[in-house]
């Protein structure tokens, strides 16, 4: 016997009403979904911040930026990276331990290199970097989005030109 | 002629009140009894007989009634705090401290409130306990084993996002730390955490998300998921309690017998919910909630602990790379805790405190062991173990993921099957021992993880902490 490929009627209306269910259903998500979206409100950490001169930071030297949530580093070479505060284990607030000479979290204990390297676990990658970019002789911190790294590399630093 | 005669009263006083309460009280007899449940709206959530074995208190331990309890309380003392906070960075924090010392009673309602909701997540799993070693969850009661985990997991989200409103160091870092937690799960992770909290971090957005999680949708879902779950239990009626013998515990003979739930149940249940409130706002009266310094982005307390119902999955994440210990490893515990009631299991033992003498014996085993070996693993981890030092070639999450959670896997089916052969016990009997030793063990690494871990998270030995 031959299978009977013909939709009947009552078939094409089950699959078109259950299409329309699906489709209703997919609508009233994505309402649902983009409705409760993070808002983003201007000037709120997340912008573009001017950190100041490039002469104003000493090569080895580590200045927080408090608004900014970050650190810009200055390398004994005279490299910047600037540093995401946040720690990569669970995200408090890493503070830099000028005894010690690295970040020191103290929620569970990871510790970073000036560069943001791990030394201690339990932080599973370096801390992330902000782009940073050197125009005129100034310095600016771009906080819009974290850069996640495996590991800290020295390509990570930017330097100023050579003033000529 | 008589047709149109009205038959109600004459009196109005009388009419009024029979227009509120339709049958006699005091009901006259069994009948009246039931038909009095029957058509009142808090008793009706009761059959309108019960099952008189089930009233013995060392069945149930009023637990399921308790969390109801709780939750009233929960719903009533919530409300009056909402009348007195506003959920804003600026003001939140101002607020909790205006209700500890301006608003009439205002340290008692947030000291009953906070307490309720922690002896909730207690309440709620230790009434899992009794469900699952008296067999509650067996056929036909499995879908209700499935609402109650909902529940539990509800009642902990409620537990979690209430956590963040007071807005001090102990709200904003715990909810900063838990939900860092989710953006170990793979691709939707970070976008799922940075949903939750309305940004990259936690922030004005985050409360007022976390506000109306806290007092909208997760009640609502709770409520409903309650009366689901309650209307389930009157459907199938409660599971008998029986004896090791098979007899059934309380019963005569071998018929059982039934007793009307008014008011053989009702003032049970009226009785307990009195003690407790008593001893709950005793409680509160004396035990003020915690709360610490206004929050402050810029600086994590040391150590930042998350709320103690998280502490055993914090513990492991000191132990497990972070997908193992926040995700993989809870998922598969969930996993295996929804698919319980749904393997195969000896119908027999229904309402059997821990299934048989055997049971009994081997569950003992297994909290013994948990309680030797989960301190002994602890301490090894912390001061001999260092497998990402070992094996410095592979990938964190191989040698400190993968590796030691097949180590334990191992370790566990090598248990499971020890203790069938040693004690000669049945399937049912052995995973019951597997799973106290399971749950031991997650008390034990809550406890640890509460009162063992000091400054950075050290392990701080036991003479040390006092
Ligand atoms: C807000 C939380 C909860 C409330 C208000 C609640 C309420 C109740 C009540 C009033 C009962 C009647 C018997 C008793 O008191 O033991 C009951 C029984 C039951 N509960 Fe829950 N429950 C909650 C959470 C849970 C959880 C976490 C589980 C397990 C995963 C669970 C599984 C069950 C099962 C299977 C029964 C039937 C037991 C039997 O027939 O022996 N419930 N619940
Ligand atoms: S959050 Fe920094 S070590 Fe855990």
């Amino acid at each position: 016997m031959m299978t009977d490929k013909t939709v009947t009627r009552r078939d094409f209306l089950k699959i078109a009403w259950g299409a329309a269910g699906v489709l209703a259903l997919a609508e009233t998500g994505a309402v649902t979904l983009s409705f409760f979206a993070p808002r983003l409100v201007a000037g709120e950490f997340g912008g573009v911040i001017e950190a100041g001169a490039v002469d104003s930071f000493q090569p080895g030297s580590v200045t927080p930026f408090t608004q900014g949530r970050f650190f810009l580093v200055r390398m004994p070479d005279g490299g910047f990276v600037a540093l995401y505060r946040k720690c990569t284990h669970l995200g408090c607030a890493v503070p830099w331990n000028p005894a010690e000479g690295k970040f020191i979290c103290p929620c569970h204990g990871s510790a970073f290199e000036t560069d943001g390297q791990v030394i201690n676990q339990p932080a599973p990658r370096p801390l992330d970097r902000f782009l940073v970019t050197i125009e005129n002789g100034i310095v600016t911190v771009d906080t819009g989005t974290p850069i996640q790294r495996d590991h800290a590399s020295d390509a990570d630093l930017v330097y100023a030109e050579v003033q000529s | 002629m008589t047709d149109n005669l009205d038959p109600r009263p004459d009196e109005l006083k009388q009419r009024v009140w029979e227009s509120i309460q339709r049958d006699e009280l005091p009901p006259r007899d069994d009948r009246g009894r039931m038909r009095v449940v029957m058509n009142n709206l808090i008793l009706h959530l009761h059959p309108s007989k019960v099952a008189k074995p089930t009233l013995k208190f060392t069945y149930t331990w009023g637990l399921g009634g308790l969390a109801l309890l709780l939750v009233a309380l929960l719903s009533l003392t919530g409300v009056m705090l909402m009348f007195v906070y506003t959920p804003s960075p600026e003001t939140a924090y101002r607020d909790m401290l205006n209700l500890q010392t301006e608003v009439w009673f205002g340290q008692l309602i947030r000291n009953l409130h906070h307490w309720s909701g922690n002896l909730l997540v207690i309440v709620a799993f230790l009434h899992l306990l009794r469900v699952f070693f008296t067999g509650g969850f067996k056929t036909p009661r499995e879908f209700n084993w499935i609402l109650g985990i909902g529940l539990l997991l509800l009642v902990v989200g409620a537990n979690f996002t209430g956590y963040l409103l007071p807005w001090d160091q102990l709200a904003y870092w715990a909810v900063t730390v838990g939900s860092s937690l989710l953006s170990y799960v793979p691709l939707i992770g970070e976008p799922l955490r940075t949903f939750l909290l309305g940004g990259p971090e936690v922030g004005a957005a985050t409360l007022t998300n976390f506000y109306g999680l806290h007092v909208a949708i997760i009640p609502i879902t709770l409520m409903g998921i309650v009366s689901f779950h309650i209307w389930r239990v009157r459907k199938d009626s409660l599971s008998i309690p029986h004896k090791l013998d098979g007899s059934v515990d309380g019963s005569a003979g071998p018929q059982i017998e039934k007793v009307t739930t008014l008011p053989h149940l009702v003032s049970r249940e009226f009785v307990f919910a009195l003690v407790m409130t008593g001893a709950i706002l005793l409680w509160s009266v004396w035990v003020n909630a915690p709360l610490e310094a206004a929050a402050n982005p810029d600086h994590s307390p040391n150590p930042a602990k998350a709320a103690w119902y998280f502490m055993g999955l914090q513990e492991l994440l000191l132990h497990f790379h972070p997908v193992f210990g926040a995700i993989i490893i809870p998922a598969l515990a969930l996993g295996a805790l929804a698919f319980l009631p749904y393997q195969r299991f000896d119908l027999s033992a229904e309402g059997v405190w821990f299934r048989s003498a055997k049971g009994r014996r081997m569950a003992v085993f297994g909290a013994l062991t948990a309680l030797i070996v989960v301190p002994l693993l602890v301490l090894f981890d912390e001061y001999a173990l260092d497998l990402p030092g070992l094996l410095p070639s592979l990938p964190t999450i191989i040698s400190n993921g993968w590796i030691p959670l097949a180590a334990l896997l191992l370790l566990l089916i090598g248990y499971y099957d020890g203790i069938k052969r040693i004690f000669q016990a049945t399937a049912c009997e052995s995973r019951q021992s597997v799973f106290v030793l399971l749950i031991v063990s997650f008390i034990v690494l809550t406890v640890i993880g509460v009162a063992f871990r000091g400054e950075g998270m050290a392990l701080m030995l036991p003479w040390e902490v006092l």
